[in-house]
Formats: structure tokens, C-alpha cells, sequence
């Protein structure tokens, strides 16, 4: 079989699964987490550094940037100026091109703001960042922002950090036959069937943070995601038998004794 | 001495001490950080010749775990 390349923005990735780091009981955690879900990308977030407390470990003392790809995220940003001063000083930190956009609407349901999105998509485009956007289910926006050069395009699949699974399969379906730019889902996804459903649906790629960091394991859960992503690829590479509505046996009729 | 507020704190430091003899004293790697002057993001080559003076607004921020 032909090998099959996750690329995006002509990087190419071992895995189609990618992690967050966030939520992990400790550093040491985080990086057997991300070592077990086979991830060669995880996102990150920036924050003001801890001046006072110098001995504090850092997140690159575990996660060496050099071996794994940091996608910069611009995670509780809520208007384009802030999610654009993130991405524009996480470039700054080291020439991080490819990165993730975040622009949330509300702090319930921490649900994009697709108007704010846009904007920055346009503008980050401009500056000749490679933008994978976070976005809603709904195929209309999406294609806008593929239209506007995104490099990815990331559908929730329901509230962050809710677990709930895909809730709009038709749509996330719509998404990917219309995208020319690789389809991530992003956000809710809570057990690893659910990564499997994303896949099997024909998703470039999922990416997931709380259901592996707020499992009672995750190294364990990290393990699991990695195997539910390479059996919901090869599902859907293998395409699926079609659905009967009435039963047809298994075995032959011939030579019934 | 010189008041500046860093990351939102505010700090006392000496007159005429530039960026990067800053980041010397908190013993910060240039490498994993990046520093904002005054609402402008300031490159790495720039630490050394951006002198800090009164009511300067300065942000450093590096990467930590997200989703």
C-alpha cells in the first residue's frame, strides 16, 4: 500500500493524532502522555513567564521543541487582537510559522466567534503565517476560511473540554467533501471511539487534549487514542462494507446438512 | 532607579539597563521567551540596544502547556 502521509502545509507528520498539553498533573506526565499517544505535534500555549519563581520546571525542559513540532495555540484569546499579539509573539519566541487559531465567542461554551476568526485568519495569511483554524461544524464558514487561506480547518466536534463526541456528524461529513485543506476535529472529543467515528468519517486528523489528561490514566488513555486513530484511518481507507437493512448470512446455503 | 511594570508587576530597577541585562538578571534563556516593550514586540537581536527608562511596560511570556 501506498504510504499514507498526513501533511499539512507540506509538512509531513507521522501521526495523525495531536495532543494538547494542557490540564496534566505534572510535566513528567505530560511528556509520557504525549510520548504513548505517538503525537509528533502537540499545542501549546503562551503565558507571561513566572519572574519570581526561577526554579519553577518549564514546559521545554520536558518537551524537547526540537524533536516534537509546538503548534502555538491562541487558547482564551476572545477578540482578533489579542488571538494576532499570541501568534505574532509566539513567532517572536522561535519562528514558529504553523500555528493554531483560536478565537473564542463566550465563556460558557467557549464556543468560536467565526466573525473575529475570520478577520484574523485574513490578517495572520498576510503576515505568512500558516493558520489551522478552530472553528464551528458549519460548512459555509468553513469553506470561508479555507477561502481566506487556511491551512486546516478545525472543527469542533463539540465544547471544549465537554467529552460529548461528534454531535454533528452530517456536518463535520459536509466539511471534509468540500475541503481541499486537510480536516482536523477538534475540541469535545471524550473516549476513543469517538476519535475512530472522526476518522472513519474521513477526517485528516483529530486533536485532543482533555479526554487523555483528565482520564484516571493517561498515559494508558494516550496509548488508546493512538490505536483508535490509525484503526479509524485504516477504516476509512479501507471503506466501509454498506449498510443492509435486512440481515445476509454469512455463511453459504450450499451443503446445509 | 526606574519603575517599570513587568508582566503586570511593578519593579524597581536601575536607570539605563537594557533588555537584555534584564533577562540576564532573572536569568531567563533568550531563546525560549519572547518580550513585548510597550505594546511592540521587540526581536532578539534588539535586547541589547532597547534601554529600559520610567513607566516602561514590559511583557515576557514563554510557552506553557494548552490545548
Amino acid at each position: 500500500m501506498k504510504r499514507d502521509y498526513f501533511k499539512i502545509s507540506n509538512k509531513v507528520f507521522k501521526s495523525r493524532l495531536i495532543v494538547g498539553t494542557g490540564k496534566y498533573r505534572s510535566f513528567v506526565e505530560t511528556a509520557k502522555a504525549v510520548k504513548a499517544s505517538g503525537a509528533d505535534m502537540v499545542t501549546v500555549a503562551v503565558r507571561r513567564i513566572n519572574i519570581l519563581d526561577k526554579k519553577k520546571p518549564i514546559l521545554t525542559d520536558y518537551l524537547n521543541p526540537k524533536k516534537i513540532t509546538y503548534l502555538p495555540n491562541t487558547a482564551g484569546c476572545f477578540n482578533s487582537k489579542d488571538a494576532l499579539r499570541t501568534l505574532r509573539l509566539a513567532r517572536e519566541m522561535g519562528g514558529w510559522k504553523l500555528v493554531k487559531l483560536e478565537v473564542l465567542g463566550d465563556k460558557k461554551t467557549l464556543y468560536p466567534n467565526m466573525i473575529e476568526t475570520i478577520k484574523s485568519t485574513k490578517v495572520l495569511v498576510k503576515e505568512g503565517f500558516k493558520v489551522m483554524v478552530y472553528c464551528t461544524d458549519d460548512p459555509i464558514l468553513a469553506k470561508e476560511l479555507e477561502n481566506c487561506g487556511a491551512c486546516a480547518i478545525m472543527p469542533l466536534a463539540s465544547p471544549i473540554g465537554s467529552g460529548l463526541g461528534i454531535l454533528n456528524k452530517t456536518n463535520i461529513s459536509l466539511i471534509i467533501k468540500q475541503s481541499k485543506v486537510p480536516v482536523i476535529v477538534d475540541a469535545g472529543i471524550g473516549t476513543p471511539s469517538d476519535a475512530t467515528i472522526a476518522m472513519e468519517l474521513g477526517c485528516e486528523g483529530v486533536l485532543i487534549n482533555s479526554a487523555i489528561a483528565n482520564s484516571k490514566k493517561p498515559i494508558i488513555m494516550a496509548e488508546a487514542f493512538k490505536n483508535s486513530v490509525i484503526s479509524g484511518r485504516q477504516a476509512f481507507l479501507a471503506g466501509r462494507m454498506k449498510k443492509n437493512l435486512i440481515a445476509k448470512a454469512s455463511s453459504p446455503k450450499k451443503g446445509i446438512i | 532607579m526606574a519603575k517599570i511594570q513587568l508582566n503586570g508587576k511593578k519593579i524597581t530597577i536601575k536607570t539605563n539597563i537594557s533588555i537584555l541585562e534584564l533577562l540576564k538578571k532573572y536569568k531567563l534563556n533568550n531563546k525560549k521567551i519572547a518580550v513585548e516593550y510597550n505594546g511592540t514586540i521587540v526581536q532578539k537581536i534588539n535586547y541589547k540596544k532597547k534601554f529600559l527608562k520610567n513607566k516602561d511596560k514590559l511583557e515576557i511570556v514563554h510557552f506553557i502547556g494548552g490545548g
